[in-house]
């Protein structure tokens, strides 16, 4: 790590910790931004460094979503007669109960689909390619539509989390949550920074590159998987708990389970940004989350139409994400030794 | 919980006939799934909004007062050009690339196609009603209404033809070459990408047919594609690629298991239950492929 990367650290976390305050009405949009780099970046441990595509990492987000609810309101008052009270409030936490409750909501939210992805990582993750793709696009719908017809997480007519206490009004609760979001950012990047740089990447890296190769050079690539896929379901589990609060209602399918939406989401966006990198999904969550808030200003009603085209320009075009190209255009910023002669000689071929 | 299933038999009637009247809905669309799979080798997720799409154009031809069985005919010709269309624009830019790119790329369309019916037809669940009737069994006790065995015949004639094209005529055989071994089939003068889009065009108008018969017999809504996918998918891989009568046999058995799981688990797991089957079956078959794998070793 040489100095330039020190000073653009620090340079972002003061960033991170003054834009709440130079940005006062982007609160929520910034707390939003930064769970989904949190999702975008996890997806990539497997998505991207692993080679296994996954869809179902919404998943563990929506575990940890109705866990941290159900624990926040749990551990306080009976959940079956807040759910069915529904956005009524027949019992208001404590500015106490609500912090505990949530910091050990966040506890369970992350822990809880760690394990859940260690009990069936050995069954799912045997499977390769387009059928791991699909059978964990199975699971995210199966557990939404199974979520959806459980009384006591509220069923079809959802799950209000609890309302953030009155100390402050809006203002502290948005800064609340930014900070909560910020700070799992931070954690999530200092994780995978140093997950990165040990030779647990380099596995991961030759599991993606070939599987088979891997296991006869003695690699037992099963223990891997499972650890880089609950690696990324801790994380998730945590944006989830995070993200139920900030939103403030949880529905089955439109918000935990979200498939369509999330689920997609955090896949594109570490393609746009670029798979298999530290910064890509970085970049992809900022960039994607920018045109998102565009498409869903200007083109109100037709922003699923947008985002379907989105989609498939990516894929199309730009399967490699912006890190890819620009690694193309610039291998030597990447530390790849290019031989002048031959660069020019390619230049000349084309 | 209902335990009625095993108290009176004639709802065990009543839901395997419903079943397998409904699995062969489902294996003309797997049909169609695992025609693009084998030749294409892409895994497209738009299959059910296809289906969809062609359940609103029979629906709007019992709108405008014609009778929605003609849309058999009508939206297979339609959707014919729709396919054309989507493999013009997208699919053959995804062909012979990693499969995962296929699935991505086909998830945009499902979206893209999921909202377009939004806009265009309105979020309502709809039904085209054919006027058939019912047909009463076993003493009025088992109700089968006619449209359900009309689907199913028509079905049944619609993959016949379709089997019998693909022996006898020359796009047929051509197709047929180009999933054996495309590039041999190139050198052998066959124009493959023509064989793609003809064979993307025939899958979507065989969604067509299964959207008009669903339209008439079930209802549909711009969100349903999803399941139906899953649903060929599964039907794929349990009869595996290119086994015919292994198709048409795990259909009807998806589609006695959800008639039942309906009345045991209750409606609002039907859909559920039919992912977490998929998510079953596709561990089952890596357990049993690792146990293969071991024994080579």
């Amino acid at each position: 790590m040489n100095k330039n990367s020190w000073i653009l650290y620090i340079g972002i976390l003061v960033f991170g910790l003054v834009a709440p305050f130079i940005f006062p009405a982007f609160k929520v949009q910034l707390s939003i931004l930064c769970v989904l780099i949190v999702l975008a970046t996890t997806w990539n441990i497997q998505g991207g460094e692993m080679g296994y595509n996954s869809f179902g990492n919404i998943l563990f987000y929506g575990l940890g979503m109705y866990l941290c609810a159900s624990v926040q309101v749990g551990m306080f008052f009976p959940l079956a007669e807040w759910t069915e009270s529904g956005g009524e409030k027949t019992f208001v936490h404590t500015p106490s109960q609500f912090f505990q409750g949530m910091a050990a909501g966040l506890v369970v939210a992350a822990v809880v689909p760690t394990i859940v992805a260690g009990l069936i990582g050995y069954s799912i993750l045997g499977l390769r390619g387009h059928y791991f793709a699909i059978c964990t696009l199975g699971l995210g719908v199966a557990a939404g539509e199974i979520s959806g017809g459980i009384e006591i997480i509220g069923a079809g007519q959802g799950f209000t989390t609890p309302p953030f206490p009155n100390i402050g009004g809006l203002e502290a609760r948005g800064e609340f949550f930014y900070f909560l979001s910020f700070g799992a950012l931070v954690l999530t990047f200092i994780a995978v920074r140093a997950i990165y740089t040990t030779r647990f990447r380099l596995i991961l890296n030759a599991i993606r590159d070939n599987e088979d190769k891997a296991e006869a050079m003695g690699i037992e690539t099963m223990k891997y998987k499972i650890s880089g896929w609950m690696i990324s379901a801790f994380f998730c589990g945590l944006a989830g708990g995070i993200m139920g609060g900030l939103v403030g209602y949880i529905d089955s399918t439109d918000v935990a389970f979200d498939g369509r939406e999330m689920g997609v989401f955090m896949v594109l966006m570490a393609i746009l940004g670029g798979k298999g990198t530290l910064w890509g999904p970085i970049i992809g969550a900022t960039l994607f989350h920018f045109f998102k808030e565009g498409f869903w200003t200007f083109f109100l009603g037709w922003q699923y139409v947008a985002l379907g085209v989105l989609i498939v320009v990516i894929v199309i075009y730009f399967p490699e994400g912006l890190m890819g190209w620009l690694r193309e255009k610039y291998p030597e910023r990447f530390g790849e030794v290019v031989d002048e002669a031959d660069r020019k000689a390619q230049v000349e071929l084309k | 919980m209902d335990f009625l299933v095993f108290q009176y038999p004639m709802i065990t009637i009543q839901a395997c006939l419903d079943g397998l009247l409904l699995g062969i809905l489902f294996a003309l669309i797997a049909y169609g799934m695992a025609l693009q799979w084998g030749v294409m080798n892409i895994i497209n997720i738009a299959q059910g909004d296809l289906v969809i799409l062609g359940g609103y154009i029979a629906y709007f031809m019992y709108l405008y007062g014609i009778h929605p069985a003609w849309g058999v005919i009508v939206s297979p010709i339609i959707m014919y050009f729709v396919g054309i269309a989507i493999y013009k624009l997208v699919i053959n830019k995804v062909v012979d690339r990693d499969l995962f790119i296929s699935i991505l790329a086909t998830f945009g369309i499902s979206i893209l196609f999921m909202q377009l019916m939004n806009f265009a037809f309105g979020a309502d669940v709809v039904l085209a009603n054919s006027g058939y009737g019912t047909t009463m069994l076993f003493d009025n006790n088992v109700v089968l209404p006619n449209s359900k065995i009309f689907s199913a015949f028509i079905s049944i004639v619609f993959a016949i033809c379709l089997v019998v094209y693909m022996k006898r005529s020359k796009l047929g055989r051509a197709i047929r070459a180009t999933a054996q071994n495309a590039r041999a089939a190139k050198i052998l003068g066959v124009d493959t990408e023509k064989v793609y889009a003809a064979t993307f065009g025939i899958n979507a108008a065989l969604c067509g047919v299964a959207g008009a018969l669903i339209s008439i017999t079930f209802t549909i809504h711009p969100y349903m594609g999803l399941p139906y996918t899953i649903r060929s998918f599964m039907i794929v891989i349990v009869a595996g690629l290119g086994n015919l009568p292994g198709v048409a046999i795990s259909g009807m058995g998806l589609g006695i298991f959800e008639e039942f799981a309906d009345y045991i688990l209750g409606t609002e797991f039907r859909i559920g239950s039919v992912f977490l089957l998929l998510v079953l079956i596709l561990v089952y078959r890596r357990f049993k492929l690792s146990r293969k794998r071991e024994y080579l070793k």
